[in-house]
C-alpha cells in the first residue's frame, strides 16, 4: 500500500513557506497526543540539542528541540542533527512499520550532523510502547493512527 | 537437551514484547551500559524495564538471557559485578559471559546461574568449550561465524555442552571478542567500550559525489545514490589498494543460514540466534515471525522442508546490504 505522490508544484511552494509554523504546529500535536507517553522515557541526552526532520519530497522542514515538558518547536537554524526521508518512510517509521536501519541501507534514511544525538532519539522512539501511546491518545486521532497503521500494514506472509 | 531454540534480540522493551508475541522461545538483551556489546545512546534496559521484560516474557513460558558480554577492565570491575548480581536477583534464565573472571565471579557468588558463553569468547574447538565446561560450569555456548558446518558438528560431537548458532543478521569480520578494527579507528572497541563503531565517532554527509561515512575523520566509504549501504564500520568498508578501491576486508551483507535448517536438527544445535539488539521491534517482529515459521516447518518434517521464497525474501529485505550469505558454515577450505 502506497501513499498517493506529492505534486511537485505544491511541494515547491510548501518549501519556501517559514519553518516555524508547521513546526509549532507539529511540536503542540505531538505534545498533546504523544508526550505523556513518550515522557516516561529520559530524553535527558537530547535537551538542549536542536533537530531537524527534513519531508524530502514535500520540501518542509521542521526544526525542533526536546525539553523536560514536551517537543519545542524552533527557529530555522544551523541544527546538531538533520534526519532526512520522505513523507511516507516518516509515517512508516513512526507507526513502526519499518527498521529505521532497514531504511538506512536502502538509502531512504539519512542521519546527518551528531550521529549519536541521531542514534539516542532513533532508539527511544523504538522503545516508546505503541501500544499504550495508542490507548493514551485522544480517542478519534488513536483510531486514525491504528487505521493508518492498518492500511500500511505490508501483506503477511 | 533442546532442539533449534529461536533467540531473538531486544534492544526494548517494545522489541522484547515483538519477540515473544510472534514466537520466539527466548530473548537476549542487555543492560544500558558498557557490560554488554550494544551499548547505544537510548538502547538497552533499565532495571524498571528489565523487571517489566522478564515478567512478560516469562509469563509466556519464554526464557530472557541477559548478554554481559563485554571485557571488565580494573577500573570498573564493580559494575560488571553489579549486573550480575541484577541478573541472579531479577531471575534471569542465564546470563551470556566471554571473561573468564567474571564467569569466576558469577560461579561463586550466584551457584544456581546458569552461564552461557558468548560469541564474544571466540571458543571454536571443542576442548575450548569443555575447558569452560570443566572451569566454570557453562551450560551452552554461542559459536563464533567462522566455523563450517562440519567443524560445528565436531563440536556438538565432542562436547556436552547445548551449542547455540547464529541464523540470520548482521556478521561481524570473524574475529569476534578480539576485534580492534573500531579501536585502530577510534579508540573505542566492542570488547571495552561495548560498541563497535560508537555514535560519537560515526559522521555521515551526502555529498555531491555520494553520501560518505566517517568515523573519527577516517573515509570508510562513499554510496552512490543507486548503491545499498553498510553499517559504519572498518571491516565494511572499501579502501584503496594498490590504486584500487574495493571491499577490502568483507562485503556489507547479512547471514542468513535458513537454508541449513535441517542440518543444524540432524546435528542436534540446541538454540539458533538472531543478531540485532541495535534494530528496531518492527524488524524484530518480521524476522522472528519467518524464523519460528520456518524452525516449526523442519521440526514438523525435516526431509519436506523447503526455505520457502516468501520467507527468504523477507529476510533480504531487512538485510545489511540488502544481501544474504551463508557465511563459513558452507566453504571449501577449512
Amino acid at each position: 500500500m502506497k501513499l498517493p505522490t506529492f505534486p511537485t508544484s505544491l511541494a515547491r511552494l510548501i518549501a519556501r513557506l517559514p519553518a516555524w509554523p508547521p513546526s509549532a504546529a507539529f511540536a503542540t500535536a505531538c505534545n498533546r497526543a504523544a508526550w505523556p507517553t513518550l515522557g516516561e522515557l529520559d530524553w535527558s541526552a537530547a535537551h538542549g540539542k536542536r533537530f531537524r526532520v527534513h519531508v524530502k519530497d514535500i520540501g518542509l522542514s521542521m526544526y525542533l528541540s526536546v525539553t523536560p515538558d514536551g517537543l519545542k518547536a524552533e527557529k530555522s537554524g544551523p541544527v546538531d542533527v538533520t534526519f532526512t526521508a520522505t513523507a511516507e518512510d516518516f509515517a512508516r517509521l513512526s507507526l513502526r512499520l519499518e527498521d529505521p536501519d532497514t531504511l538506512f541501507f536502502n538509502r531512504r534514511l539519512l542521519i546527518e550532523g551528531d550521529t549519536d544525538l541521531g542514534l539516542t532519539l532513533k532508539n527511544l522512539l523504538d522503545a516508546v510502547d505503541w501500544d499504550e501511546l495508542a490507548r493514551r491518545m485522544p480517542l478519534a486521532l488513536g483510531r486514525i493512527a491504528q487505521a493508518a497503521r492498518q492500511r500500511l500494514l505490508p501483506a503477511t506472509t | 537437551m533442546p532442539l533449534l531454540e529461536l533467540i531473538c534480540p531486544a534492544g526494548s522493551l517494545p522489541a522484547l514484547k515483538a519477540a515473544v508475541d510472534h514466537g520466539a522461545d527466548g530473548v537476549y538483551l542487555g543492560l544500558k551500559d558498557n557490560t554488554n556489546a550494544r551499548n547505544f545512546a537510548g538502547l538497552n534496559f533499565d532495571e524498571k524495564s528489565l523487571k517489566e521484560g522478564i515478567r512478560y516474557a516469562q509469563g509466556k513460558g519464554r526464557k530472557v538471557l541477559m548478554a554481559l558480554n563485554t571485557y571488565p577492565q580494573p577500573a570498573t570491575l564493580p559494575r560488571w559485578h553489579k549486573a550480575v548480581d541484577t541478573a541472579a536477583e531479577l531471575g534471569v534464565n542465564a546470563i551470556i559471559l566471554a571473561d573468564p573472571g567474571l564467569m569466576g565471579y558469577a560461579v561463586k557468588t550466584h551457584p544456581g546461574l546458569r552461564l552461557h558463553l558468548s560469541v564474544q569468547g571466540s571458543a571454536t574447538s571443542y576442548e575450548a568449550v569443555n575447558f569452560y565446561r570443566e572451569r566454570f560450569g557453562i551450560q551452552r555456548a554461542v559459536l563464533p561465524r567462522v566455523l563450517s558446518l562440519p567443524q560445528v558438528e565436531n563440536v556438538v560431537d565432542n562436547t556436552d555442552v547445548e551449542i547455540e548458532l547464529f541464523g540470520f543478521g548482521g556478521l561481524c569480520v570473524m574475529v569476534e571478542g578480539r576485534c580492534l578494527l573500531s579501536s585502530y579507528a577510534c579508540g573505542d572497541s566492542p570488547n571495552t567500550f561495548g560498541a563497535c563503531s560508537p555514535g560519537h565517532a560515526v559522521r555521515w554527509e551526502q555529498t555531491a559525489t555520494g553520501m560518505e561515512t566517517r568515523l573519527n575523520g577516517v573515509l570508510i566509504d562513499r554510496y552512490a545514490d543507486h548503491e545499498k549501504a553498510g553499517y559504519p564500520t572498518l571491516c565494511k568498508g572499501r579502501f584503496e589498494v594498490q590504486g584500487e578501491t574495493y571491499y577490502a576486508l568483507e562485503e556489507p551483507t547479512s547471514l542468513n543460514s535458513l537454508e541449513m535448517l535441517p542440518e543444524m536438527a540432524r546435528m542436534g544445535i540446541a538454540a539458533v540466534k538472531i543478531e540485532g539488539r541495535q534494530r528496531s521491534p518492527a524488524y524484530v517482529a518480521q524476522v522472528t515471525r519467518v524464523w519460528r515459521a520456518a524452525i516449526d516447518s523442519v521440526k514438523r518434517a525435516p526431509e519436506q522442508f523447503k526455505a520457502l521464497p516468501a520467507w527468504m525474501a523477507e529476510l533480504a529485505k531487512v538485510s545489511e546490504g540488502s544481501m544474504n550469505t551463508l557465511g563459513a558454515y558452507y566453504r571449501p577450505w577449512k
